[in-house]
């Protein structure tokens, strides 16, 4: 027996995972060396949906980027146009009405369930359970139904202006935004008796790529990846913005609740959790939203004033931060998009040695990246 | 900590490397610091008791036309203040020591900054490119940046 290992070949494999490979959520390449199953180094390489906006930014207006902004997380448009509106009114210093400061929340925080949703339907899928994938686009449907009741879209929604939202809500929205959570919240306990408890899903990913909360911050995960390895952070709560101090919800952590704290069970735990939060936020939105117009008085030609301003807003994969310098013209002079997904692609190499290649695609969904904002 | 009282404890430890303080229009305020200290500096920001800034939340370059920068947004979860930390740089073969060994989460974003502006960042742990081909030519984020007409043959 021994003597027939000895002929086998046992060198390390290469193998090229992606750019076109349905785990990578997108043209991710992996480039793995493995020995047998077992990886021994992954290593990401990132750029294949690079469409330069940064330096696109340099050449339209502050008004023109918006619908950039929506290039950059599909999957959360509303929170990035968001996020770019928040930077240029605190750069400009612009007062926005109360009314479209609660808009703004009430459809990042949908945005935020949908996202969350494709985050644990893509995921289930990619551990070889389809069914829940299904489940978690039915609900998202009626996301998108409501959005495209307010701006038209159903993905690039391009509905958050600076100094405001584009239009009011129309008729019966805030109802049917009730009708829905009423509906969605039931789902919730119902996805965990689906498939979170499931023996064998939890086996794939409990204990699997532990982060510890110091590494995770020394790595610069944010968001959810961050709260799975227990730190208690979240900028609607630390550094709180918009209307987000009027309300109340939970900042969900990973407790190690099936195996380490920071493993992918508890990063996977920690988005369904704050589907639930999400709905707590938006019953408070509704039932406080004032009237009022939804519009500040911003001129067409817009200029803001000389300055440099860093923003960030908790998105729905961590941290979309914004760097934006102003020269007092109306094109921004400098923009960096400082994108959740691409800082932690940087731990990626680390925690995957040694794992399995199966593993892989735990790691990989657990982070819930998107590539068009990993390559902006 | 405010942006003064950490200015004045970081010019006290590095005297003449620490520049100036930007404060007037910039949010967060900016420490200028010169770009041969940034890897003590950092330390000493990451590791003081008064400090802790453990996080690195954002890493960009700079083309200010006369010079290139380098900004480092930096903020403490433990205590809770925020600072940005930027190092200005000449046109001509800008330079300066990584700060991966300090917040490892600086890699992939001095990568971008090496791609984008052709800032070297010496002693990185990988410095590639990391958006565009390994064969670009030039570092298209620079305001000079003249379009290419070809890219292997094929039209831009």
């Amino acid at each position: 027996m021994k003597a027939r290992a000895e002929a086998l070949p046992t060198q390390e494999m290469l193998i090229n995972m992606g750019p076109q490979h349905p785990s990578t959520h997108g043209v991710l390449r992996v480039i793995l060396r493995t020995d047998g199953e077992v990886v021994v180094n992954a290593r990401p390489d990132v750029g294949y949906l690079h469409r330069a906006l940064e330096k696109i930014g340099e050449r339209v207006t502050y008004a023109q980027f918006m619908p950039f902004t929506d290039r950059l997380d599909y999957l959360a448009s509303m929170n990035c146009n968001a996020a770019w509106a928040w930077t240029v009114e605190k750069l400009a210093g612009i007062e926005v009405p109360e009314r479209a400061e609660y808009i703004r929340v009430i459809v990042c925080e949908l945005n935020r369930i949908s996202s969350h949703l494709i985050a644990f339907g893509s995921f289930t899928a990619d551990m070889g359970a389809f069914t829940p994938f299904l489940y978690a686009i039915r609900e998202r449907e009626r996301v998108n139904d409501l959005f495209e009741d307010i701006c038209g879209n159903r993905l690039t929604y391009n509905y958050v202006r600076i100094g405001g939202v584009s239009a009011d809500l129309p008729d019966r929205f805030l109802e049917k935004t009730k009708e829905f959570l009423d509906y969605f919240e039931p789902k919730i306990p119902e996805y965990n008796k689906l498939i979170s408890y499931n023996k064998i899903f939890v086996h794939r990913l409990a204990n699997v790529a532990a982060i510890s909360g110091g590494e995770a911050v020394a790595y610069g995960l944010t968001g959810p990846n961050l709260r799975g390895s227990g730190v208690s952070f979240d900028l609607r709560r630390s550094e709180p913005y918009s209307v987000y101090p009027k309300l109340d919800f939970d900042v969900c952590v990973g407790t190690g609740e099936r195996g380490t704290v920071g493993d992918c069970f508890d990063r996977y735990m920690v988005r369904i959790n704050e589907m639930r939060e999400s709905v707590k936020i938006l019953r408070q939105a509704i039932a406080q939203i004032p009237g009022g117009p939804v519009m500040a008085k911003v001129p067409r030609a817009f200029k803001p004033p000389v300055g440099e301003v860093y923003f960030r807003a908790e998105n729905p994969r961590g941290e979309t931060g914004i760097y934006l310098i102003s020269d007092g013209t109306v094109n921004p002079y400098r923009l960096k998009l400082r994108a959740p997904s691409f800082v932690t692609m940087n731990i990626f190499e680390k925690v995957t040695k040694g794992l399995m290649i199966a593993d892989i695609v735990a790691v990989i969904g657990s982070f819930d990246i998107i590539l068009p904002e990993i390559d902006r | 900590m405010e942006p003064k009282a950490i200015f004045e404890a970081v010019k006290g430890k590095f005297g003449e490397a620490v520049v100036e303080l930007q404060e007037e229009g910039f949010r967060p305020a900016f420490v200028v610091v010169s770009p041969e200290s940034v890897r003590e500096i950092s330390l000493f920001l990451r590791d003081d008791p008064a400090m802790k800034f453990d996080s690195l939340m954002c890493l960009s370059g700079v083309d200010y036309k006369d010079r290139f920068a380098v900004a480092y947004h930096l903020h403490s979860l433990e205590i809770g203040h925020r600072i940005g930390v930027k190092a200005y740089l000449p046109r001509e073969a800008p330079s300066l020591p990584s700060v991966d060994g300090v917040w490892p989460a600086a890699n992939f974003q001095e990568r971008e900054a090496f791609d984008l502006y052709g800032i070297v960042f010496t002693g990185s742990c990988d410095l590639r490119r990391i958006l565009l081909p390994e064969d670009w030519v030039g570092h298209p984020l620079r305001k000079d940046y003249k379009y290419p007409e070809f890219y292997h043959g094929i039209k831009v």
